[in-house]
């Protein structure tokens, strides 16, 4: 932990130490106080493709307005480029690039008229970083002329990173790009992601989709407002503590239930067309599952050891 | 300057693409100006008129021919007593009764005692009032006919009497009160919905975190809704010139000066709703219910303030259309100069100054 | 899972609830839906797939009954889709991630109010919402507003909610996203007693993984079905070792990029 370190250092290309947020609700019948974020550290390199990841309403749109000094924390210190995000919040806003969770366009200006706006909000113009966005422009280009609220989802998702590109921004933001987007648009975005990440552009980005977690440099697994892990991809997946097993028959609806009854078997999720299994007892064998399934009248059982998913790492450690 | 040049440039693409943005701006005002006035002049041409006269003189039959004559009134016959008069305006079909006294042509030049009697339907007090105004000034005319240079000032003494609304409050309330309504509508209630569907829309956050500074987001959004204001100025006047016959008595530079004020005001207020409000359907319904019904109701131009209960009167004094509506008619009918509106343009100028410094303030650098 | 699905195509003719017969919905020039054709049987699982825009949701539009189409056929659990989709309103349930439960409402108002909607009787709602809150484990939420309830637990209800009704079928559009993954799990598992029960569940999902779980997957490709088998077959047939591939294969081939 770099926590106690001096968050102005010039380090890191975000700093985030100790970060709290909480909320108070109004409900009709009661006042909730909320906890949106609670205890939140974590520091992203230069150059480095950081990801958040973790359901809605674990935090990490509150945590990504906190970090472009839209919201203030309850308690903690960040710092941007070291920037601190309560007092230098203008030079942030000189610095980053912000992709708000709805990709953020004037639907009812053109593409081309888009992308100047935010250029010109910056004080830049298209020409003058056309080489940083000219990959992804290239491909809305031919539509220039029509307007944002008339692209695809996968276009619109183009634009906005574009947009929030055209200043040739440090650290850049991206909250939930993927969000309702279909799987060729995503992996896509995601390439244009690594192309980015060569230009030494930081990127934080967050998502529901924990199959994007592989795509990342490091991630911070997210639930209920706190980070359950910080690491690689890899490691997290390395650290699994149980060893996991796939596990199918010919009813798998049964399956499951069926699993569930075996004393032995520590957790079983489906997975669609297999059952992951942890056991409790680590020495049991594949072969004495399949003789207990057999038992349960399931045929064509088929059991494999297999390497965990960040899915399984998320669901062991909530 | 280039910043802010393209951002007043895209805010006048949102309103010229967006097609119900463009009536309400453009056509409604039009509209609106155009149906309270000729509801009011399409009832006063060709109104039917009705005769008491026991009289039945030269003067009289002159009187009765003159205004059969003008564009306003058709004759529609005689009374045979005065008991009739409530019985035909309850037909509906009669706008006006005159009633003359007795022996009203000798009366008329030799005592000087003449009497007519103009009666109307008081509850509708615009129409009422503006047909006895009409009447009025035929009788007058027929009576600088007949005596021409006599000058015996005052033979005929027109008495209005108006059925079901005696005090009647209302003449040509309707297009400073519509002007009021229209500048009030577009200003305050265009430039807080714009800011809001920016906020809907998640560019706001966008704008937020960028190097553009408050004052001139703010600033960028006042310039086109100024500029639309400006142009519905101007329609409003020359439709009530030239469409509705309204006398502009007074300066037309001070017109304009105030009403500049009140767009102000407007503006202004329309960025205080949206530093509240973060839903456009919000913004719309504060402008609407919290500005609108109150600029109708208190401002004077439906209901006399004078006769409502003394909290509403003191609520009628911070409402700015009431102040703008009292100077355009002081400047545009009653023809006063500066000097009797001061009041009007001080109170006016303090509400811009204090609206503009609140919004501006009000505005957040960050989300909450 | 109901695995009389997979081999009852041989054998007996099971019973099918939704049939469409060269189905076509054109917005002018533009073919939405081109020419559609498919079966989905009693009970079924079937996975409605296709890129933004390649026209899932006008498809299930008129399969639920809100708009006509412009030619073909299509019977939805008996009726016609293009002459009756008052009766089909009446015997589908329909569940998205955008709408499914009043959020300012009580979670037993939510109940009260959609079942009533449909038609159940007030005797039965009252003895029901008891089963199905015990069931849920929802006993204590009864009187909770469904906007604090986490989101999946909302899921969850919303799918009781829609499936309460008893319909013969579930439409569901994208109704796991942003869910956490042990709650989509449950959710799944959900849909699995649903089938089970003989409810046919039509859903829509960009969770490539989801496709998995259903009995046959469709997938569509610039408002044509480019492939429909069951996810075992596909994964043979496009040489791929998970749905995310067949689809990337798939949808690479689109045109229509533009709209």
């Amino acid at each position: 932990m770099q926590s106690f370190q001096n968050p102005t250092e010039n380090e890191f290309a975000v700093s985030c130490q100790s970060v709290s947020k909480h909320y108070i609700k109004n409900s009709p019948f009661e006042k909730l106080n909320v906890k949106a974020l609670e205890n939140i550290s974590f520091d992203v390199s230069r150059g480095e493709l950081f990801g958040i990841i973790g359901p809605d309403g674990a935090g990490k749109t509150t945590l990504f307005r906190i970090l472009t000094t839209l919201i203030l924390a309850d308690e903690g210190t960040v710092s941007i480029e070291g920037n601190d995000v309560v007092k230098d919040f203008k030079s942030i806003r000189n610095e980053v690039g912000y992709m708000p969770g709805r990709f953020s366009l004037y639907q009812d200006l053109t593409v081309e008229e888009n992308l100047n706006v935010f250029a010109k909000v910056f004080k830049t113009s298209i020409e003058e970083n056309y080489h940083l966005i000219e990959d992804i422009y290239k491909q809305i280009e031919p539509f220039k002329k029509r307007r944002a609220g008339k692209l695809s989802g996968g276009m619109k998702q183009k634009l906005a990173l574009c947009c929030a590109l055209i200043h040739k921004p440090k650290v850049l933001f991206l909250d939930e790009p993927t969000t309702g987007v279909d799987p060729v648009s995503r992996k896509e975005f995601w390439d244009m992601l690594k192309r980015l990440k060569a230009q030494n552009i930081t990127i934080l980005v967050s998502t529901p989709y924990m199959d994007e977690a592989s795509l990342c440099d490091r991630i911070a697994l997210i639930q209920n407002g706190s980070f359950l892990k910080i690491d690689t991809p890899k490691n997290i997946v390395n650290q699994f503590p149980h060893e996991l097993w796939s596990v199918s028959s010919d009813a798998m609806s049964k399956l499951l239930n069926d699993l569930r009854k075996i004393p032995n078997i520590r957790s079983c999720f489906s997975f669609g067309e297999s059952h992951h299994v942890t056991l409790k007892n680590k020495d049991w064998s594949v072969d004495e599952l399949k003789v207990v399934l057999e038992k349960y009248e399931h045929t064509s059982v088929e059991i494999k050891v297999i390497e965990a998913s960040i899915e399984d790492c998320f669901m062991d450690l909530t | 300057m280039e910043q802010f040049l393209t951002f007043v440039r895209k805010e006048f693409y949102h309103i010229f693409r967006d097609r119900w943005t463009m009536i309400i701006l453009l056509v409604l005002p039009i509209m609106m100006l155009i149906l309270f006035g000729f509801m009011m002049s399409t009832e006063v041409k060709n109104t039917r008129f009705a005769i008491y006269d026991p009289s039945r003189d030269a003067a009289t039959q002159g009187i009765v021919n003159k205004i059969s004559m003008s564009d306003y009134f058709i004759f529609s016959g005689y009374l045979d007593s005065p008991e009739q008069v409530e019985e035909v305006f309850r037909s509906g079909k009669i706008g006006l009764v005159i009633v003359f006294g007795e022996r009203f042509y000798e009366n008329m030049m030799h005592t000087g005692d003449a009497q007519v009697q103009l009666i109307a339907d008081g509850s509708d007090p615009n129409t009422a009032s503006t047909l006895t105004m009409y009447a009025t000034r035929l009788i007058t005319l027929y009576q600088q006919d007949v005596m021409g240079e006599m000058k015996i000032p005052y033979q005929i003494k027109p008495e209005v009497k108006l059925l079901y609304n005696p005090t009647l409050k209302g003449s040509y309330n309707f297009v400073p009160g519509v002007m009021g309504m229209i500048l009030m509508l577009i200003c305050a209630m265009m430039t807080s919905v714009s800011i809001a569907r920016e906020k809907e829309l998640g560019t706001m956050e966008v704008l937020l975190v960028s190097p553009m500074k408050p004052i001139q987001i703010i600033i960028s959004k006042v310039v086109p809704y100024f500029f639309v204001s400006v142009v519905n100025l101007a329609t409003i006047l020359l439709l009530s010139v030239f469409v509705l016959d309204m006398p502009i008595n007074g300066s037309l530079g001070l017109l304009i000066l105030i009403s500049l004020i009140f767009i102000f005001v407007s503006l202004a207020l329309g960025l205080l709703i949206s530093s509240a409000v973060d839903k456009q359907m919000v913004a719309l319904l504060i402008s609407a219910m919290v500005m609108m019904m109150p600029v109708m109701m208190l401002s004077g131009m439906m209901f006399p303030l004078e006769n409502m209960p003394l909290p509403l009167q003191w609520l009628s004094q911070i409402i700015p259309a009431k102040w703008f509506m009292i100077a355009v008619k002081k400047i545009m009918i009653e023809g006063l100069g500066f000097s009797s509106v001061v009041k009007e343009f001080t109170v006016l100028s303090s509400m811009a100054v204090i609206l503009i410094a609140a919004s501006v303030k009000r505005f957040k650098y960050r989300l909450e | 899972m109901n695995n009389n699905i997979q081999t009852s195509e041989q054998g007996l003719k099971p019973d099918i609830v939704i049939s469409v017969d060269n189905l076509t919905k054109r917005f002018g020039s533009f073919t939405a839906v081109d020419n559609i054709s498919f079966d989905v049987k009693k009970g079924e699982i079937f996975g409605f797939l296709g890129a933004n825009g390649a026209g899932k949701t006008t498809a299930m539009r008129m399969l639920s009954g809100l708009s006509y189409a412009t030619s073909g056929k299509g019977i939805v659990a008996g009726f016609d889709i293009n002459t009756q989709s008052e009766q089909i309103k009446k015997t589908i349930g329909y569940m998205s991630q955008k709408f499914a439960l009043y959020d300012d409402l009580k979670v037993w108002e939510n109940i009260r109010l959609f079942a009533g909607i449909y038609g159940v009787p007030d005797k039965e709602i009252t003895l029901r919402t008891d089963a199905l809150l015990k069931q849920l484990g929802f006993e204590k939420e009864r009187d909770t507003l469904v906007q604090s309830l986490p989101l999946g637990w909302k899921q969850k209800l919303a799918f009781s909610v829609a499936i309460f009704h008893e319909p013969t079928i579930v439409f569901l559009d994208e109704p796991t996203g942003g869910v956490d993954p042990a709650a989509r799990r449950n959710f799944w598992e959900m849909i699995y007693q649903a089938s089970d029960r003989g409810i046919t569940v039509f859903v829509t999902t960009h969770y490539m993984d989801e496709a998995e779980y259903c009995n046959r997957v469709s997938i569509m490709v610039d408002g044509k079905i480019e492939a429909l088998d069951s996810p075992k077959n596909l994964k043979i047939q496009f040489n791929a070792k998970n749905m995310d591939e067949v689809f990337h294969k798939l949808a690479r081939k689109s045109t229509r990029k533009a709209d």
